[in-house]
């Protein structure tokens, strides 16, 4: 297993994060260091607490110890140690330092594309109007999306929605994007369009965490891998290593195993 | 049957029937907009509330819901002036009384809307740093009246008929119109066909005004 050395402070920084749904332990002890530019990809089988984890690194999902820091700041609490949740005001100003994707896109439906980027730009960037529309139409451009600006979610197909999902993240200028199962909801023809703009994002050095099942992608995109299996970090390292046939783990072992013989 | 029909007296007391609907217009309209603001409030209320809060709102609902209104309307025109020293002339009772009337009924529209939002759109709206504020006015409550419309058109014009019920505390709205040409021309087959054309002619209109509203709506969806 490798660790890679931290010469400067992590991006985000995971400690000991875990996590019970009443007596189900979602999270054991869960930590992970991700660097600034970094792209690490998060596979494992479905309950292993992929998602979960993504969702307390922006504390849509609250933990009951551990700690995490974006950027050295404690994301939900107070004070690492202290079990002080930060005030909703508190938690709505760190959670626009970092950027979502959902599984479902989670579009507004009442927005049209640019309406869906421009809210979070004028009511918490406080961006005028103008400028905040002219920022959309430059990320939807760049999701290949610039004649759709004035849609409706509902008049998008599932990648084009997807896109405008991505872009209404990135154009808040996160610090770290989180990608949760982004093409799990696509009809198979649709993922390589959402799959080239996480891909140029990561080639312009955005940081990002993504839990998904395209092996193939995290094979080529990642920086690092980190396995999951029963709510723990089972193992981490580069691709080659962690997708490598003759890995000792068992787990991952398997998992890769019944992968394969699922999907190719 | 030698029955013969004859609209004479009815047209000439027309003005009582055209008087009383504009009157019923009023009274539903004034009711409903507070009823309206009772309902969001407790509706929004009532899904962030802790359990003794949901347990108040639920039990005014609840009591409205198993009471006839009718009842509601003796009750605060007679029953609450007896108890406390208060003086209301008829229609403010009435108002009062289908305000508080309607508001319930509202509640359980707004609280079902505000429910079926999908969790995935507030997540979105965490996402991106809003506030609970801003989550409320700029994600759930759009999404809430999307939902909600069709349910809402059928209150609306529910609530409108109710104001029927005024009758029975003198307030001249078109049924107690209606009424009293009845008593001083006894054309009773003549007056109450006029009467019931004019509730289904403003019910239509109403109902065909409001599905336009839910129209507009919808093909923003």
């Amino acid at each position: 297993m490798a660790t890679s050395s931290h010469d400067n402070p992590a991006l985000l920084d995971i400690a000991g994060v875990s996590k019970a749904f009443g007596s189900v332990e979602v999270l054991r002890s869960v930590s992970l260091k991700v660097d600034k530019g970094e792209v690490v990809t998060v596979i494992g089988p479905s309950g292993s607490g992929k998602t979960t984890l993504l969702r307390c690194v922006n504390f849509l999902e609250s933990y009951d110890s551990g700690s995490i820091r974006i950027d050295g700041k404690e994301v939900g609490f107070r004070e690492a140690g202290t079990r002080q949740r930060r005030s909703e005001r508190d938690l709505a100003a760190m959670r626009a330092e970092t950027g979502m994707v959902f599984q479902s896109f989670n579009l507004f439906p009442h927005l049209t594309a640019a309406g869906n980027i421009m809210l979070g730009l004028t009511k918490v960037r406080g961006k005028s109007k103008a400028e905040a529309r002219q920022i959309a139409e430059h990320w939807l451009s760049r999701v290949g999306l610039a004649h759709k600006a004035d849609s409706l979610p509902a008049e998008l197909s599932g990648g084009q929605q997807q896109r405008v999902g991505i872009a209404r993240a990135v154009a808040m200028e996160p610090k770290i994007l989180l990608l949760d199962e982004i093409t799990s909801a696509l009809d198979p023809e649709l993922v390589g369009e959402v799959l080239a703009v996480v891909r140029s994002l990561a080639e312009d050095g955005m940081t990002m965490v993504m839990v998904t099942h395209e092996m193939a992608f995290a094979r080529d995109a990642s920086s690092r891998i980190v396995f999951m299996a029963d709510g723990g970090v089972s193992a981490v390292g580069p691709p080659k290593e962690i997708l490598a046939q003759e890995t000792t783990n068992e787990r991952l072992r398997s998992f890769l195993a019944r992968f394969r013989a699922s999907h190719f | 049957m030698g029955y013969a029909l004859n609209f004479n007296l009815i047209w000439r007391h027309f003005d009582k029937l055209w008087g009383g609907l504009l009157l019923s217009l009023e009274l539903a309209v004034i009711s409903i907009a507070i009823g309206v603001v009772i309902g969001l409030v407790l509706a929004v209320w009532y899904v962030s509330a802790g359990r003794v809060v949901r347990a108040i709102i639920a039990a005014y609902v609840e009591f409205i819901r198993n009471v006839p209104l009718i009842l509601l309307v003796y009750l605060v025109f007679y029953g609450v002036p007896t108890v406390v020293d208060l003086a209301y002339s008829a229609p403010t009772s009435f108002v009062l009384t289908l305000s508080v009337y309607s508001g319930a009924y509202l509640v359980e529209v707004f609280r079902s809307g505000l429910e079926a939002v999908p969790r995935g759109q507030l997540d979105a709206g965490k996402a991106i740093g809003l506030t609970p504020w801003q989550r409320l006015t700029h994600v759930r409550l759009p999404t809430m009246l999307r939902i909600t419309l069709p349910a809402l058109s059928n209150t609306f014009l529910s609530l409108f008929k109710d104001t029927s019920v005024a009758s029975v505390i003198s307030v001249p709205e078109l049924t107690y119109g209606a009424q009293w040409i009845n008593f001083n021309t006894f054309r009773i087959v003549e007056v109450y066909l006029v009467t019931t054309a004019m509730y289904l002619l403003t019910g239509y209109v109403l109902l065909f005004a409001l599905r336009l509203v839910e129209r507009r709506f919808r093909a923003a969806r």
